[in-house]
């Protein structure tokens, strides 16, 4: 899928086609979803089959022009809507294409039978050699490849899946650029990732959200008390011995009630959706991306999030006598055929600092490789043998060398690097201890910033990592994380968020692992990275496509943008009405009482371009405020009371004075081009 | 506007934030059934009307239970008092031989009083016996009150609760209220009134001789009683049709002065205890000083409404301020501070004729019944309409700090914003619908007496004070009519009990769900921000609820006033 990382919002290509669907969505059907607008819809219909009823002292011309504010009205909410869904439906067909060629060969027995990806059921296995696209999502079975993602994560770089282990996971419509894989599949057609996708992005299945339903709710609420209020006018009026016209009513109801918010509502949360994904961040449910906002505490995976992936030897400490020169010559030694990382940086080190020279091995020389069972690797070549590895491993793999003075020095040394929040790596040679590399984690710049910028927000970060804790201890200080849990097993993280969430909190955390599972399942926000296992992208509730675990402080950041928009108009839109009333109240009865025209503070002309002036306005700020219904309001990571403060300055009082400015240009434009 | 009048004010609100703790921490320990120091007199009496009854205090009831066990008691309540009312002339202690009251009057009282709101369709003196006052309406000064306390405990276990299903015991803490708090200031209450130089006797009428020598018919009866839970409970309806503006329910001016207080203290108090039981008092003061905020907004505009004047009257040479349907005893600053308080209380008690007041000066009571009856607003129920309030403002502005929303470590979701819109609409549902309905009618347009806004105020404001319980008249309106009666006796049953069954079911909501702890990113209720945006939403939501039919009463009156045009 071609991700443009700044799609315009306004091209012809998006806007003609919503406009279309502007109109579709009049469907009453369609329209009952939204409350607000079928009460707006159902009025402009009522005052349209009314036109030609006289007797209120209005001319046809006026109410012609009342009815198509009042579907314009309705059409912009649709239409914003259209908008919002149409950025999604033009990605959505680009992933439909890639599932439309879809063809799999399935396995039955020893013979391979060529069928289309649509007949594939759960259980089934399909052989995809180079070249293939995967038909199904499903596990590796047998066989390792290299698979090119780009169509779901836009990211061209290929990755290495294979049976057993954390990356066994395909993904449908993702091609094998070599070797061949037997896959399982493990969703039945319509069910897969990239089905979820594709309905996703288009909002087709949008379920509101709780908050969207509360939200809801209210505006109902508020729209069935202003239907009292302006139904029982005419009563009043009839007391005091006069009518008001109906379309007049219609007018006060249509800007009275919450038209703005109601026409936004869905585009905002659709919008919202659709930034998560062009953040390449798949979230299963809006309620996922809600619950974000809300999130209390952060498990951050400290490699990787926190720290750089690698570590890097940054000191040679030498002990028993032994100088660093030497020390570094044997680790360089040691690590020449290490590709990792770490070794490289072992080499450069010793390089820069030692000026060892040596570029290759001795001829004949063997190379001991790197097990989990060892925890030692190393070269011999002759008499000479150099081990490098854990401190722990090294001690215990020459029985006297655990006993000498230079063990205990080696001991003192291993703290000390523990406590700075390095590893150590003890290096000997021919059975003697030379002293140890210390391997430093790599704290990303910014990460500290970062964090406090969370602390701020009031969640708090917990680091989790395999490390001991006087290494965890060390990095925590160092990265600026609030708390960490050190030698960190799948159950400890599982037991750390049920202890969180029963003290009332609202944790989300990042994984790949199969045994990360649980506790993606029981976070309130889990996201899996796309890298991980099958059963990790199921648990989880969103689905990180570039696998960067540092997305996850976004993630929370995209959350809150999406309640602020909510609330935000909200707040605009119900502060809008103090002005319509001071617009539309002495326009409708000062004829019954002339007194009543000091209210007409905006003094504007007549109380019929009054009238025409405030529906107008509630109708054109829809348009306008699409831009920020579907970019969302700007987002600064700060303090509730503050981030209030700045907001309601913004949204409350502005939707307070706002509508008194536009509404006064409006009539004067009215009053111009002599409409009322 | 006067220094004195100035200071009258600042020292009534300044009392009253010295009180708000120490009653605050009363009320806190009968919320959790504490002992108090009272105990040791009362605590037998109070476990004698538990066996008696046979209800275990402990026995918590989930909020269906609380709501039914609540709505029975009221119910039978109502149903004794009217048979009291209807059977009156055949009841002992009728020292006046007055006979039963019409069944449209006695349904209309019946539920006016057992809703707390008094409104008296009836002069008092001339109606009811001394049995019926005791008996009848007495009995539901107390009781009205105990409920509407014991079910802003309710709510307040509600937010204070973690996964609880229980929202504690109705029977206790009516018990509790009545018996710790309500019975031991009235006593107290009634015989500093009797000093005061309130009547309270058995006996019926004095004949005196005057001083002109003509013979003068006096009615006395246990007056000082009545008129210290009138005050205390925000019940308001008076021994007398002039209610607190007579010289028996009201002598002196320092009477005035602890008549007015008390209307208010309880209210005061509660918004402590809800911050002492949510675990945070910060949040009780937020509550309070916007309730105070609102409630010195409005006195300002009344006093300054009344001290200005007519200009009518100006131009013909009658200076000075509005002292028409005002007591001499008590000038403009002392009514109009009482006609504030007494509305934006629930209270119903009047010192003056509100009636009277300029069309702005009476706006305000007015207005401050639409708001829902939350400035400081009866006792328990101004408290538990102001949440309801709270839960809407945080549900619109929280969202602007990036949560969804919550309120005092609760979550506020689809339910409660549910129930809280429910019970808010049912103000502009019945408030505006009945008015509208007696706009029209034939019987509801021969009530007002007056023409044109004025008259349609008098309509408006009957129906508004019946719907907010207040109980105050504004008089000039003839209301002892079946239609009337029974109209303004179905706004007071549903602007009771519309609203106390869905803020109940939000307290049982609230009360099932987990809490959630405040942090630096959590919606601050506490500070200066949500005490303005709290005043905000109230007002605007009021403000745009009623101003259509305020524009057509008090402020067309008011601009045709300005115009030299009286009604």
């Amino acid at each position: 899928m071609a991700r443009t990382a700044t799609a315009s919002l306004f091209t012809a290509e998006l806007i003609v086609p919503a406009i279309a669907e502007a109109f579709r969505k009049l469907h009453p059907r369609a329209l009952v979803r939204n409350p607000v607008m079928f009460v707006t819809a159902v009025v402009a219909l009522l005052l349209t089959v009314l036109i030609n009823v006289g007797g209120d002292g209005l001319t046809l011309g006026f109410k012609a022009q009342l009815i198509v504010w009042l579907w314009l009205t309705v059409l912009f909410g649709t239409f914003a809507e259209a908008l919002a869904e149409g950025r999604g439906k033009a990605q959505a067909a680009s992933l439909r294409a890639t599932k439309a060629e879809l063809t799999a060969r399935r396995m039955k027995g020893d013979r391979v039978e060529q069928v289309p990806a649509s007949a594939l059921r759960v259980g089934d296995v399909v052989l995809v050699t180079t070249g293939d696209l995967i038909p199904s999502d499903g596990e590796v079975i047998a066989g390792v490849a290299s698979v090119n993602e780009a169509a779901i994560t836009g990211e061209s770089a290929p990755v290495i899946r294979e049976a057993g282990g954390d990356r066994s996971a395909v993904t449908a419509g993702t091609r094998v650029i070599s070797d061949e894989i037997r896959v399982r599949v493990t969703v039945n057609p319509g069910q897969g990732f990239l089905d979820r996708m594709i309905a996703l992005v288009e909002g087709a299945e949008r379920q509101k959200t709780p908050n969207e339903v509360a939200l809801t709710l209210l505006l109902v609420g508020l729209t069935v008390i202003f239907l009292i209020a302006v139904a029982t006018i005419p009563a009043f009026a009839s007391y005091a011995g006069g009518r008001i016209p109906v379309a007049i009513l219609a007018a006060l109801l249509i800007t009275l009630i919450p038209t703005t918010i109601a026409a936004l509502l869905s585009a905002i949360g659709i919008a919202g959706m659709d930034r998560l994904v062009r953040f390449n961040v798949l979230a299963k449910s809006g309620r996922a991306v809600e619950a974000a906002g809300d999130i209390d505490v952060l498990l951050l995976d400290k490699t990787g999030t926190i720290t750089i992936g690698d570590r890097q030897a940054s000191e040679f400490r030498a002990v028993g006598g032994t100088n660093e020169a030497e020390l570094a010559e044997a680790a360089l030694l040691a690590s020449l055929a290490d590709e990792t990382p770490e070794g490289r940086s072992i080499v450069s080190l010793a390089r820069e600092r030692f000026g060892v020279t040596t570029t290759a091995l001795p001829a004949g020389a063997e190379v001991i490789p790197f097990t989990a069972q060892t925890r030692i690797s190393g070269v011999k070549a002759g008499d000479l043998l150099i081990q490098k590895g854990a401190v722990d491993s090294i001690l215990r793999a020459d029985a006297g060398m655990g006993e000498t003075a230079a063990a205990t020095e080696l001991r003192r040394i291993t703290d000390e690097i523990a406590r700075a929040g390095g590893t150590p790596l003890a290096v000997a040679r021919d059975g003697r201890l030379l002293g140890a590399i210390f391997l430093k984690d790599v704290v990303k710049a910014g990460i500290r910033e970062r964090f406090g910028e969370l602390r701020q927000m009031g969640i708090r970060t917990v680091m989790i990592t395999g490390d001991n804790p006087l290494t965890a201890a060390a990095i925590a200080a160092e990265a600026g994380v609030d708390d960490f849990l050190a030698q960190a097993t799948p159950e400890d993280k599982l037991a750390l968020i049920r202890k969180e969430q029963t003290g009332g909190k609202l944790v989300a955390m990042c994984g790949d692992g199969t045994n990360d599972a649980p506790a993606l399942a029981q976070a309130d926000v889990g996201v899996a990275m796309n890298t991980g296992t099958q059963a990790a992208r199921e648990a989880g509730n969103m689905v990180d496509l570039d696998s960067d675990p540092t997305k996850l402080i976004e993630v929370v950041g995209l959350g809150k943008q999406l309640l602020m928009t909510r609330g935000a108009l909200t707040t605009f839109s119900v502060a809008n009405d103090v002005a319509k009333y001071f617009a539309i109240i002495p326009a409708m009865f000062v004829a019954l009482y002339p007194g009543l025209g000091v209210l007409n503070v905006m003094g504007l002309a007549t109380p019929r371009s009054a009238i025409l002036s405030a529906i107008i306005f509630n109708a054109l700020i829809i348009p306008l405020l699409v831009p920020l219904a579907l970019k969302g309001v700007t987002y600064r990571p700060m303090a509730a009371g503050p981030l209030l403060a700045r907001n309601l300055a913004i949204y409350g009082l502005g939707g307070l004075v706002a509508p008194f400015i536009g509404i006064k240009i409006i009539d004067l434009v009215v009053g111009g081009l002599a409409l009322a | 506007m006067t220094l004195q009048g100035w200071f009258l004010i600042l020292a009534f609100t300044g009392i009253l934030l010295a009180l708000a703790k120490p009653v605050g921490l009363w009320l806190h320990a009968l919320y959790e059934g504490r002992r108090t120091p009272l105990h040791v007199v009362l605590g037998p009496v109070e476990r004698g009307f538990y066996r008696v009854a046979g209800i275990d205090p402990a026995a918590e009831q989930g909020w269906r239970r609380y709501a039914l066990h609540m709505l029975l008691f009221n119910v039978v309540l109502m149903a004794f008092t009217y048979a009291v009312l209807r059977l009156q002339g055949v009841l002992p202690g009728n020292p006046q031989g007055l006979p039963g009251l019409s069944p449209h009057l006695a349904f209309n009282t019946a539920i006016s009083f057992t809703t707390n709101t008094n409104w008296q369709s009836y002069a008092g003196e001339s109606t009811m016996s001394n049995l019926s006052q005791m008996l009848g309406l007495t009995i539901h000064n107390f009781l009205s009150a105990a409920t509407g306390i014991a079910l802003a405990f309710a709510l307040f276990r509600g937010f204070a609760r973690r996964e609880a299903r229980a929202i504690g015991n109705f029977w206790a803490d009516v018990t509790r209220v009545t018996l710790y708090l309500l019975l031991p200031i009235c006593v107290a209450y009634t015989l500093f009134l009797i000093a005061s130089g309130v009547p309270q006797t058995l006996a019926g009428v004095v004949d005196v001789r005057t001083l002109e020598g003509a013979r003068q018919s006096i009615l006395l009866g246990p007056i000082a009683s009545q008129e210290a839970i009138k005050m205390l409970g925000t019940n308001g309806g008076g021994f007398f049709n002039a209610n607190s503006a007579h010289p028996f329910e009201n002598p002196t001016a320092l009477t005035n002065m602890v008549e007015m207080l008390s209307i208010f203290v309880i209210g005061f108090g509660l918004t402590w205890c809800f911050g002492k039981a949510v675990g945070n008092t910060r949040q009780g003061w937020a509550i309070l000083a916007a309730m105070t905020i609102l409630f010195l907004a409005g006195t300002t505009v009344t006093y300054w409404a009344e001290a200005s004047g007519n200009p009518v009257l100006h131009q013909i040479g009658v200076a000075g301020g509005n002292m028409e349907g005002k007591e001499v005893r008590f000038g403009i600053a002392a009514s109009a501070l009482f006609s504030v308080v007494t509305t934006a209380a629930s209270c119903g008690a009047v010192n003056a004729m509100h009636d009277s007041f300029t069309a702005l000066g009476g706006m305000i009571p007015l207005f401050n019944i639409q708001l829902g009856e939350v400035v400081v607003g009866g006792v328990g129920a101004g408290i538990y309409g102001f949440l309801l309030f709270a839960i809407l403002a945080v549900f619109v502005a929280g969202l602007m700090v990036g949560r969804t929303p919550e309120y005092v470590g609760k979550k506020i979701e689809a339910r409660e914003v549910k129930l809280a819109v429910l019970a808010i609409a049912v103000l502009p549902l019945l408030i505006l619908g009945l008015t509208a309905l007696a706009s029209v009618l034939e019987p509801g347009l021969a009530g007002p007496l007056a023409k044109g806004p004025h008259g349609f105020s008098e309509v408006l404001y009957a129906f508004t004070s019946a719907v907010g319980n207040n109980g105050s008249a504004f008089a000039g309106l003839s209301a002892n009519t079946p239609f009337y009666n029974g109209l303004l006796g179905i706004a007071m049953w549903g602007g009771r009990f519309f609203i106390i069954v869905p803020m109940l079911a939000i307290a049982g909501s609230l009360a099932a769900k987990k809490h959630t702890p405040e942090s630096a990113g959590s919606f601050p209720t506490t500070g200066g921000l949500w005490v303005g945006l709290l005043v905000g939403i109230i007002l605007i939501l009021g403000g745009l609820t009623f101003l259509p039919s305020l524009a057509l009463g008090p402020i067309a009156d008011h601009l045709g006033m300005i115009r030299g045009q009286l009604f």
